[in-house]
């Protein structure tokens, strides 16, 4: 989600043009996500049909309470605003060209205004441009809060660092980034459109770059952590070679973080051509998200498994079919893409015809 | 006086002081009438609880009354209070090894085999009533909160069952009851503290090793016990301000 | 009414729509909140007596004293004056009410001894623990022991 708003942000902010057939697919990733986000919360809740309660009395020294409203501002103000604004035009042509029941649909999305004149549009892109510079920094403040949430736990010191927040933000920004660049190619490999090898080429880079980051915090973790060898590092040391062996050294480390980056510097490196570049990104892409997760359950289950006294461990007994199961996990896992087809279908992210906007024929724009 | 004249003769009197007694005080100590605690006033008082491991034997006594008193779940995975035993070996003091059969509610069996050079105590654990508590700081609506009299309780109606709370306890004494889905916790027996009675572990505790203290009484015997003793809180590096006071607390307990 | 605001009509009723929906909430929290939240602090003041509601199951030594004032007696000067009725008795609440079943079950003459005072590294020295089968072999402590005055003479 994170690296979904990075790469719609690089576009717009950044006039990294390259990147811009991936724009509005990157704002629609990122807003599919963010609805089901809260899904796995409210499932995990002893009283989902209290969590409104989070928004009446909130308490404000509570990091949970907060972050719903930070994720309520980014919902709306940043995610919804934005995407509305960039779709005005397509929506009211829609309206414009609809009978029935979609009529209907579209002329609420336009808030019954029929406006596409070009100043219309011009203030459009103008308010646009300003929400996309304040999304920039909320989405950093929500991926980071979600970070602070486990980081500024200091009874449980699998959690508490400093470095969780920022760990946090960038390994989501990995993710996005790798999820919107493998979406783009499944996508225009199923709409049967020409990959813009120049646009993934430019994401797979930020990817690289991004992941250094991610891997160099997480290691100074990991060093600080081994070097430091505080009262709780036996625990966790023991923790980490036994029952977070497969999800942390296998998964995490070596299949999610090292093999990708490996792959990744090998494109970077070498002159590749560009089939084999695509497959690579399509292999380092897939294994970066395993990894990504592997270390989201690393982190949440991890800081679990162990006592509070650091003298025993607990055991993660995964169920099935409970509301907290791997079935209904399954589910919420494919359910933003799910999402994500029905607003590709409404909300469209590439044009009907290929335009001539730069004259190469067959090239995706927005 | 023979037998069954004295066994009359109290019977007797037992009937009449019944009575008169019955009358008085114990007209809502029955099963599900609970007594409304009108001259409590909540900030006359600030409680705290005193553990001395020199006096506790692990005969479970406490754990025993806890859940009969607060209708804790009967199995070996939730409790309120528990009892934890430390053997020290003294050639590895950093590594103590520790046990809780059922949380000491059946007591402690032997331990087969234990080396010469040990040393072995019990540990009493319960919440620690923090005042600076990291689970109020961390409820993310109010639910589990700091009562004006020092007792951290929780809102059964409130609580979502998030387990933002039981993560931020640092002695691990929060859980999640499956009969409400919220979370419960040692209450230090609220509902008896509030209409002069001590809590249920102190009172069946028969070596006084757990001690009720009202920090605000200035007649208190806490003051003059915390002020003889060498007494140390739990885990005093994460700061919490903890009102549970143990005598005799070595190094090794975590 | 000029074009000069026409163009941007769509962002209006955008921040209408925002405006609306921050006022339904607000005025929707008013509904749930409940009334006493927040007297005391962040919390809803009637929880506080909620958590004083709960039955009591233990009565405590006064009440046992009350009409049992002849054991108490004899218990004072002897080795158990500071062990309470219920320690041994269990929970006695309905008992001191006068409810059924107004004789509580006497406690096991053996079990309940050997539960506190069998030998053991981990209890302090200085408590009175025995090796039980070798002290008592296959009999009842009770045999010898009166529970409320335990020392023999």
């Amino acid at each position: 989600m994170a690296g979904a708003f990075i790469l719609a942000s690089l576009e717009r902010v950044f006039n990294v043009h390259v990147v811009k057939p991936t724009y509005r697919l990157a704002l629609l990733t990122a807003l599919a996500f963010l609805i089901v986000a809260p899904l796995p919360l409210q499932l995990h809740l002893g009283h989902p049909e209290r969590s409104l309660e989070m928004y009446f009395t909130p308490h404000t020294t509570s990091a949970m309470a907060m972050f719903g409203f930070v994720y309520l501002w980014y919902l709306m103000v940043v995610l919804v605003l934005e995407i509305w604004l960039d779709y005005r035009k397509d929506l009211v042509l829609a309206w414009r060209a609809s009978r029935g029941v979609a009529r209907w649909f579209y002329a609420v999305l336009c808030l019954g205004v029929d406006n596409i004149s070009d100043e219309a549009l011009r203030i459009d892109d103008t308010v646009g441009h300003t929400l996309t510079i304040i999304g920039i920094p909320s989405a950093f403040l929500l991926h980071g809060y979600v970070g602070f949430i486990f980081g500024s736990i200091k009874a449980n010191p699998w959690w508490s660092t400093p470095l969780m927040p920022i760990v946090f933000l960038f390994s989501a920004m990995v993710s996005g980034i790798a999820l919107v660049m493998l979406m783009y190619m499944a996508m225009s490999k199923l709409y049967r459109r020409e990959i813009d090898v120049a646009c993934v080429d430019k994401i797979a880079q930020y990817l690289f770059y991004a992941f250094i980051i991610d891997f160099t915090l997480e290691m100074i973790d990991l060093i600080h952590r081994v070097y430091e060898s505080d009262e709780s590092f036996r625990a966790l040391d023991f923790m980490v070679h036994t029952r977070l062996f497969t999800s942390q050294i296998v998964l995490q480390i070596m299949v999610g973080t090292v093999v990708p980056l490996a792959l990744l510097a090998v494109t970077q490196l070498f002159t590749i051509p560009s089939a084999t570049r695509l497959r690579i990104y399509t292999v380092a892409g897939v294994l970066t998200l395993v990894g990504i997760f592997a270390m989201r359950w690393n982190v949440v289950i991890g800081g679990q498994l162990f006592s509070k006294s650091f003298l025993g461990y607990t055991t993660y007994k995964m169920q099935y079919v409970t509301r907290d199961g791997l079935l209904p996990a399954i589910a919420l896992l494919i359910a933003p893409f799910g999402i994500l087809w029905l607003l590709v279908r409404l909300l469209p992210p590439w044009a009907p015809e290929p335009a001539a906007e730069s004259g190469v024929v067959g090239k995706a724009t927005v | 006086m023979d037998e069954s004249r004295r066994k009359f003769l109290m019977g007797a009197g037992r009937l009449l002081v019944l009575t008169g007694a019955a009358s008085v005080a114990w007209d809502a100590i029955v099963e599900g009438q609970p007594e409304k605690a009108p001259n409590y006033n909540t900030i006359d008082h600030w409680w705290g609880m005193v553990i001395d491991i020199e006096k506790c034997i692990g005969c479970g006594q406490c754990v025993r009354a806890c859940k009969e008193e607060n209708g804790v779940l009967l199995d070996d995975e939730h409790f309120r209070t528990w009892v934890e035993r430390y053997v020290v070996d003294m050639d590895d003091p950093e590594h103590p090894l520790v046990d809780a059969p059922n949380g000491g509610y059946d007591g402690f069996a032997d331990l087969p085999g234990m080396p010469e050079n040990i040393k072995t105590f019990f540990v009493p654990k319960l919440c620690n009533h923090c005042v600076d508590s990291p689970c109020v700081q961390v409820c993310p609506v109010g639910a589990t909160f700091d009562s004006p009299d020092g007792v951290v309780l929780v809102d059964k109606d409130r609580c979502l069952g998030c387990r933002y709370c039981v993560q931020a306890c640092p002695y691990g004494c929060r859980y999640i009851d499956p009969r409400t889905n919220t979370v419960d916790k040692c209450t230090l027996c609220y509902h008896r503290i509030t209409k002069g009675l001590t809590t249920a572990c102190c009172e069946v505790c028969p070596t006084g090793a757990r001690m009720l203290g009202d920090l605000k009484n200035p007649t208190d015997p806490i003051h003059a016990f915390l002020r003889t003793h060498k007494v140390q809180v739990l885990k005093p590096q994460m700061a919490t301000g903890s009102k549970t006071y143990y005598n005799g607390l070595d190094g090794s307990v975590r | 009414m000029g074009s000069r605001w026409h163009n941007y009509s769509h962002l209006i009723r955008m921040a209408a729509l925002f405006v609306a929906g921050i006022l339904i909430f607000l005025v929707g929290r008013s509904f749930f909140v409940p009334a006493d939240f927040g007297v005391y602090g962040h919390y809803r003041a009637g929880a506080l007596d909620d958590a004083r509601a709960r039955p009591i199951r233990f009565a405590g030594q006064a009440a046992c004293v009350e009409c049992h004032s002849d054991i108490s007696d004899l218990r004072k000067t002897a080795r158990h004056a500071r062990v309470s009725c219920e320690s041994c008795h269990g929970a006695l609440a309905t008992h001191a009410a006068g409810d059924e079943p107004l004789k509580p079950t006497r406690p096991n003459g053996k079990a309940l001894c050997v539960g506190c005072h069998t030998k053991s590294p981990s209890k302090p020295v200085a408590f009175p623990q025995i090796d039980v089968a070798d002290h008592a072999g296959d009999n009842a402590c009770i045999e010898c022991h009166n529970p409320h005055a335990p020392k023999m003479s």
